[in-house]
């Protein structure tokens, strides 16, 4: 093929046509309009999220895999189409896309049932500095039971995972690599597909937390070679309560299910119980229908819109956002400069101000960031710091809103008499 | 919002009253907020009659408890253990003497907390004022 001048992907909508699909960015916040930059927390609703669950709930609302009548079966279609176009949008067969609570309960699926099925004492788990601890605390729990050892692949000065550190801990043998794939914290992307490769190499497993990733990233599921990738729908413009595991198809047959109960039995006797086939084994009793119908929405506006177009807004964004922040004296930025491995998650500390009041201080200026560890503690004894205040950006955030950050950010130093 | 961090605030976060460790104690204890990470560490020492004699703190937190915790341990000198543990949460409220949003009432009250756990010696029964929904409040947002 010949090279083509490499022009960014775009997005097919303006800015103003995008934020005037989201209600809430209307509101009003101590006087001013919202500037919510908190969307590594959760992300604001689309028009057609909001009004998909609003059509199911008035008229299309049935259980799902059972009544043999109209509703029933227009639920079930509703709920197997989103599964569809979730599988889809990761590249995967539908088996291999359960349905689950969030990203949390993915990666707590696979520690509970590959996790106390292949793992014995003395076998060795890594996981990374930067993780949350949804990627962390189910995997100190099946090593606590099990009596395995879990393995800390360390970050390097500017937030990237060491990925020379990270082979030395595979030469210890590991069964499995648990790594995140865009940071909460820092904005890292990290290199997954090359993870994937390292790992497999050493003959490890890997389970990917794609939360963050969700909504910023084309996903597909055989470029990235993990064995298991956990996304979660709120930060990926769609509900609460709905988030989706990817499997490879053969590691899911092997499996025991996670959650007995309705819906995942292929037979119950007195003597003996079967599982059901993929993916039902793994969805015991009724699910988040609307919430599923919901993703699937939220998905299909997400493809509509276009990730390589996304995640250019959002590096070119970012990069502004983090170039404005450099101008506030006295602050600690955290995570890789600017660039296409950098995520629109701008983690930093002020000195002598806490994160908590730099956000209570924000707050009264309308815009809307997270304090606190954000459940990455060990990240934080890394850093050097008790919290961290973090301003994370979605598809709808404009410079305005950055200049709207900075702006808060002189007034704290103000406030604070710095 | 300048109420909020108005100047004895601000003054007793930057300026802790009774911050360090003291050399001998008789009660301490840690706790921190897990929602925020904030950490605090209260000692105190006792004097023949069981009564406070000297109180320090240490630990890293916001404006709102550190300036909470260090008002607070101007208070505590010569009180006994019982007493300690009957200190209301308003005793708090009053020496801060603002407004404390639901989100900021954990901040407010980690150093009473742990002052109570070390009268205690282990973390006191405490209701997590932050945490309680008010029905009435959430349904006139």
């Amino acid at each position: 093929m010949e090279p083509t001048a490499t022009t960014a992907p775009t997005l097919p909508r303006s800015i103003e046509e995008i934020r005037s699909e989201f209600p809430i960015l209307a509101r009003e916040v101590h006087g001013h309009p919202v500037a919510y930059l908190d969307n590594g927390a959760t992300a604001q609703k689309p028009l057609a999220v909001i009004e998909t669950l609003d059509r199911y709930w008035r008229e299309q609302n049935a259980n799902v895999h059972r009544g043999v009548h109209t509703l029933s079966e227009e639920a079930t279609a509703l709920y197997e189409g989103a599964r569809e176009t979730v599988a889809s949008h990761l590249g995967a067969d539908r088996r291999e896309v359960i349905f689950v609570r969030n990203a949390t309960e993915a990666l707590n699926l696979v520690a509970y049932s590959w996790g106390r099925t292949n793992l014995d004492a003395g076998d060795r788990i890594v996981v990374t500095e930067m993780e949350h601890h949804s990627n962390v605390v189910p995997w100190y729990q099946v090593a606590q039971e099990k009596g395995a050892h879990l393995d800390w692949a360390p970050i390097d000065g500017e937030g990237r995972l060491d990925l020379d550190a990270l082979a030395k801990l595979l030469e210890r043998g590991p069964k499995l690599v648990a790594v995140t794939h865009v940071s909460n914290v820092l904005g890292t992307i990290n290199p997954v597909a090359e993870i994937a490769r390292m790992a497999h190499d050493a003959g490890a497993l890997l389970v990917v937390d794609g939360a963050q990733a969700g909504p910023k990233l084309e996903l597909d599921m055989a470029e990235l070679s993990a064995d298991f990738y956990a996304v979660t729908a709120h930060k990926m413009y769609g509900p609460t309560g709905i988030g989706a595991l990817f499997g490879r198809r053969e590691l899911l047959e092997e499996m025991p299910p996670f959650i007995g109960g309705g819906s995942m039995i292929r037979k119950v006797t007195k003597e003996l119980i079967t599982w059901a086939d993929l993916p039902a084994k793994f969805e015991g009793g009724t699910p988040a229908i609307g919430e599923a119908i919901g993703f699937g929405a939220a998905v299909r506006w997400l493809d509509e819109l276009g990730l390589p177009g996304v995640h250019a807004a959002e590096v070119e964004l970012a990069s502004y956002a983090l170039e404005r922040i450099g101008e506030v004296p006295g602050l600690t930025v955290f995570g890789p400069p600017a660039g296409d491995d950098r995520g629109g998650i701008v983690s930093f500390a002020m000195e002598g101000v806490h994160a908590h009041d730099i956000s209570e201080i924000l707050d009264r200026h309308g815009v809307a960031v997270r304090a606190g560890h954000h459940c990455a503690q060990v990240l934080m004894q890394r850093l050097g710091v008790p919290a961290t205040t973090r301003a994370s950006l979605a598809v709808y955030n404009t410079p305005a809103e950055v200049d709207r950050l900075i702006d808060g950010l002189i007034d704290v130093r103000r406030v604070f008499e710095l | 919002m300048d109420e909020l961090y108005r100047d004895q605030i601000l003054e007793h976060y930057k300026r802790p009253h009774h911050f360090g460790r003291l050399d001998e104690f008789d009660l301490e204890f840690e706790d921190s907020n897990p929602f925020c990470g904030d950490e605090q560490h209260v000692f105190i020492k006792l004097d023949d009659d069981g009564r406070v004699s000297e109180v320090s703190f240490e630990g890293q937190g916001c404006a709102i408890s550190t300036a909470a915790t260090s008002l607070l341990t101007d208070e505590l000198e010569g009180k006994t253990r019982e007493e300690l543990l009957a200190l209301p949460k308003d005793f708090v409220l009053e020496l801060l003497g603002i407004d404390i949003s639901a989100t900021r009432m954990k901040c407010a009250m980690l150093g009473l907390k742990v002052v109570k756990g070390a009268s205690l010696g282990k973390p006191a029964d405490w209701e997590d004022e932050g945490e309680r929904g008010d029905p009435a409040e959430a349904a006139s947002i």
